[in-house]
């Protein structure tokens, strides 16, 4: 295995932990609106307050990671979606200045405010980072000079406002099955139904997203599909050798995937919120590696020509830079993970309001 | 306005903005950790008022620091993609590095910092502190090299990547962090973060003293963080000299626009306060004669390089240089004063009655945001036309793919949010010194006392 594709799991692993961590808190705050009077609202915050800016680190450090690693991609996405990225960081800025403002003062109209930036911010970035998905899987108009060609319309089309919905939904029901974890007594229940809620409008959207994208792209099928769908372009050498085991191995997740969607509705129907989580989290890693598994070795598909694809290998940086970085990733992101169960174990329980609640 | 003027703005104005915020960081940081060891080994209460009083004032900071701060790692990419593809290599390592060391350490602990005061035993907290105060100074180690290593650029080679596309590709990656300017860099900006958070301190804390308000709690506020800032003060003329002695080796022009030097000369002036004339290529003001050459080299014969050694398109803007960078220089002499009288009256004992001192120390918070921002200021601009030093030109490192009314919207936008987030911000900075610190009798129970009460409710548990 080369660098490229260690970088390729790293960012991949990244990616993962952001969605799965702030996927829940973007959740929350999804919800927050559903929530009525000041005593909920508080708790939904405080809820995700000790987490929710370790959770979006994952984030920044997935950014830099690409920008170290990946540099073409990160320049090629950040400047062909300027303005998808702009409005992503106005629903950042304002998601976590509402959370450390909303409390600060008593007054109706101030609570307000911060109350529903706070849920826009949120629903937008879930939105964004959809769509976002949606089009990596469509592919992009990508020139020979690796730059984006098209337009901020060319972003936005029914798949891939499908797959921000999709998203939304997703990151609201892992939301809402965290509140469960995380509250008590009749707030508890209220949260129980909106994941309940969430999990029927789940189930029927993933169904179609699923649908929607064999349809428009068999093709990300190819490097689990035991060599039955061609590939658009070569197969990486560690597909082609290993076609049976990878499919084989897909195919188990796709299997165990579904295991674990029904599975958040019997733990939730048998109030075992912890198992809700645990596999609603599994869920969402399933889904992202189906998508890296789809997409791998190219990170974006030129529409245009095969040959503009940006690929681990095109838009790599230098092997002595991925493999320095390597080296530290291996340093520190133990570390990383140390720090975050330290926390998430400090705050273990249900959540109560305090004197240094927000 | 061309997409490089307007990304060029739109970079200056959210960098600028985000360093409002991560000084303050920095030195409340430090300072708490100061404030938690006081009422951790002499267990006094006020140490503890004073320290969650802090805490509270260096959340909302940092909340506004984190938002603000995502929106420079995205720019790189959306508005800098050409210079992201050349500088990828080199600048993406310190970048993720930071994220990896850096941020996961501050965000985690900074958990327990804000939450943690029921949760976790008083050694743990103080740890807690001292490891986000550590998380702060790593991250601004780590911005500051990948910056540094754009001033000053060593181990790479320039490289035609498979795409047909040069790019600086590194040699050797410890090079690149220790590359010539990065330590004194990041020394010159910790130390003149250190300044601006302790002034932070001062000013409040002045505040509560000339309203009679808080007393024990402002005299001890205030004379830890006049010890620290007084001895960050001293500290930085040195560092900051070191700094610029950097400068003129690796960007002697970026050195002659700091002081508006056109001719090479021996015996070459400094100025003390001016004015550049680059239409007549003359600087006017009072200068120093000799200062210059003696303090580059302890030599007044030594013989300054000038602006005239280059191209005229080669040169930063130089008015503006010389303007930020003389303005840190008379704040930084100005703090040293300041802080030295103050100390001079506070062994006196006399100061707390000083009126007119405190007075001047309440207004002088905003001193060192100036500072530190013209000191950024010239450093950046005095880097133009470069984008990378001597590599890349700014013009040639703007996003292909970007059009001018995209930048004009997001530029617009941030113009909006952040006037909205300084108002805000100020605001509620402003509530919370209102509000003050809790008094001692409002907290029910010694901070210990509750502990062991919580102790024995998780043994109960068990």
């Amino acid at each position: 295995m080369d660098y490229q594709v260690l970088w390729f799991i790293i960012v991949g692993f990244l990616l993962t932990g952001y969605a799965i961590l702030d996927g829940f808190d973007l959740g929350v705050g999804a919800l927050h609106l559903f929530a009525k009077g000041d005593h909920d609202r508080r708790i939904l915050l405080n809820s995700i307050g000790p987490v929710w800016d370790g959770n979006e680190v994952w984030l920044v450090t997935a950014g830099g990671a690409l920008f170290a690693a990946f540099p073409h991609v990160y320049a090629t996405a950040f400047s062909g979606f300027y303005l998808p990225f702009m409005i992503l960081l106005f629903a950042l800025i304002f998601r976590a200045v509402s959370i450390e403002f909303r409390s600060k003062e008593d007054m109706k109209g101030w609570r307000k405010f911060w109350d529903v930036a706070f849920s826009i911010g949120s629903i937008f970035a879930a939105l964004l980072f959809g769509v976002a998905i949606g089009n990596v899987i469509m592919g992009f108009k990508i020139g020979s000079d690796m730059e984006y060609q098209g337009s901020f319309l060319d972003l936005i089309s029914p798949y891939t406002v499908l797959t921000g919905v999709f998203n939304l939904i997703m990151f609201s029901m892992h939301g809402a099955i965290y509140l469960n974890l995380k509250t008590e007594g009749q707030l508890k229940e209220r949260v129980k139904r909106w994941a309940f809620r969430a999990y029927y409008i789940f189930v029927p959207f993933y169904a179609i997203t699923t649908f929607f994208t064999m349809l428009k792209r068999p093709e990300m099928l190819a490097n689990f599909s035991f060599g039955l769908i061609e590939h658009i372009d070569e197969p990486h050498p560690l597909i082609a050798h290993n076609q049976i085991i990878v499919s084989v191995i897909a195919w188990i997740v796709v299997v165990l995937n579904a295991l674990a969607i029904l599975n958040i509705h019997r733990s939730l129907v048998k109030s075992k919120p912890l198992n809700a989580f645990v596999s609603s989290a599994l869920m969402m890693m399933a889904i992202i590696l189906f998508f890296a598994l789809g997409l791998f070795p190219n990170m974006m598909v030129s529409n245009l020509s095969p040959e503009y694809n940006l690929d681990i290998y095109n838009s790599a940086s230098s092997d002595y830079t991925l493999k320095t970085m390597f080296i530290l990733a291996c340093i520190g992101l133990p570390f990383v993970l140390g720090y975050t169960s330290i926390i998430y174990w400090t705050y273990r329980g249900v959540t109560k309001i305090t004197d240094t609640s927000y | 306005m061309s997409v490089e003027d307007l990304s060029r703005l739109q970079f200056a104005f959210t960098a600028m903005f985000h360093y409002i915020f991560p000084p303050f960081s920095i030195g409340l940081g430090l300072l708490l950790v100061v404030f938690e060891s006081l009422y951790y080994f002499t267990k006094k209460k006020v140490y503890e008022v004073i320290t969650r009083f802090w805490i509270k004032i260096f959340a909302a900071n940092f909340s506004v620091g984190v938002a603000t701060g995502i929106v420079l790692e995205f720019e790189f990419g959306t508005n800098w993609a050409t210079y992201s593809r050349f500088v990828g290599d080199v600048f993406g390592s310190p970048l993720a590095a930071e994220g990896i060391f850096a941020f996961f350490l501050e965000s985690g602990f900074l958990a327990v910092l804000l939450f943690g005061w029921n949760k976790v035993k008083p050694g743990f907290h103080l740890f807690a502190t001292m490891m986000v105060a550590l998380g702060s100074i790593m991250s601004g180690f780590w911005i500051i090299v990948a910056n540094s290593w754009q001033q000053t650029p060593v181990a790479y080679e320039l490289v035609q990547d498979m795409n047909g596309f040069t790019r600086a590709v590194i040699t050797d990656f410890w090079q690149v962090i220790f590359s010539p300017s990065s330590m004194s860099r990041f020394a010159h900006s910790i130390v003149g973060a250190f300044i601006q958070g302790a002034f932070l301190v001062l000013s409040v804390s002045a505040y509560f003293l000339l309203k009679k308000k808080h007393l024990e709690f402002a005299q001890k506020s205030f004379t830890i963080a006049l010890i620290v800032a007084a001895c960050a003060s001293l500290l930085q003329p040195w560092v900051g000299h070191i700094s610029a002695h950097v400068a003129y080796e690796h960007q002697p022009a970026k050195m002659a626009a700091f002081e508006g030097l056109y001719e090479t000369q021996e015996n070459a002036p400094m100025y003390l306060m001016g004015y550049v004339d680059e239409e007549t290529e003359t600087t006017h003001g009072i200068a120093v004669p000799g200062a210059l050459s003696y303090l580059l080299s302890w030599d007044f014969d030594y013989e300054v390089k000038g602006l005239d050694q280059f191209a005229k398109e080669d040169r930063p803007p130089v008015n503006h240089v010389f303007q930020s960078y003389h303005i840190m220089i008379a704040l930084g002499m100005f703090f040293i004063g300041i802080t030295l009288l103050a100390l001079f009256f506070r062994w006196r004992k006399s100061l707390f009655n000083k009126r007119w001192l405190l007075k001047l120390f309440v207004a002088s918070v905003i001193l060192p945001v100036i500072a530190n921002q013209a000191g950024w200021y010239s450093a950046e601009r005095g880097r133009q036309p470069w984008l990378v030093y001597g590599l890349l030109r700014t013009e040639d490192g703007i996003s292909k793919a970007v059009s001018a009314p995209e930048v004009w919207t997001s530029l617009i936008l941030f113009g909006l949010v952040y006037l909205l987030l300084l108002f805000v911000w100020l605001y509620v900075l402003n509530k919370e010194i209102k509000h003050g610190p809790e008094s001692h009798a409002q907290m029910e129970t010694d901070y210990r006392e509750r502990h062991e009460q919580f102790d024995s409710l998780n043994e109960s548990l068990k």
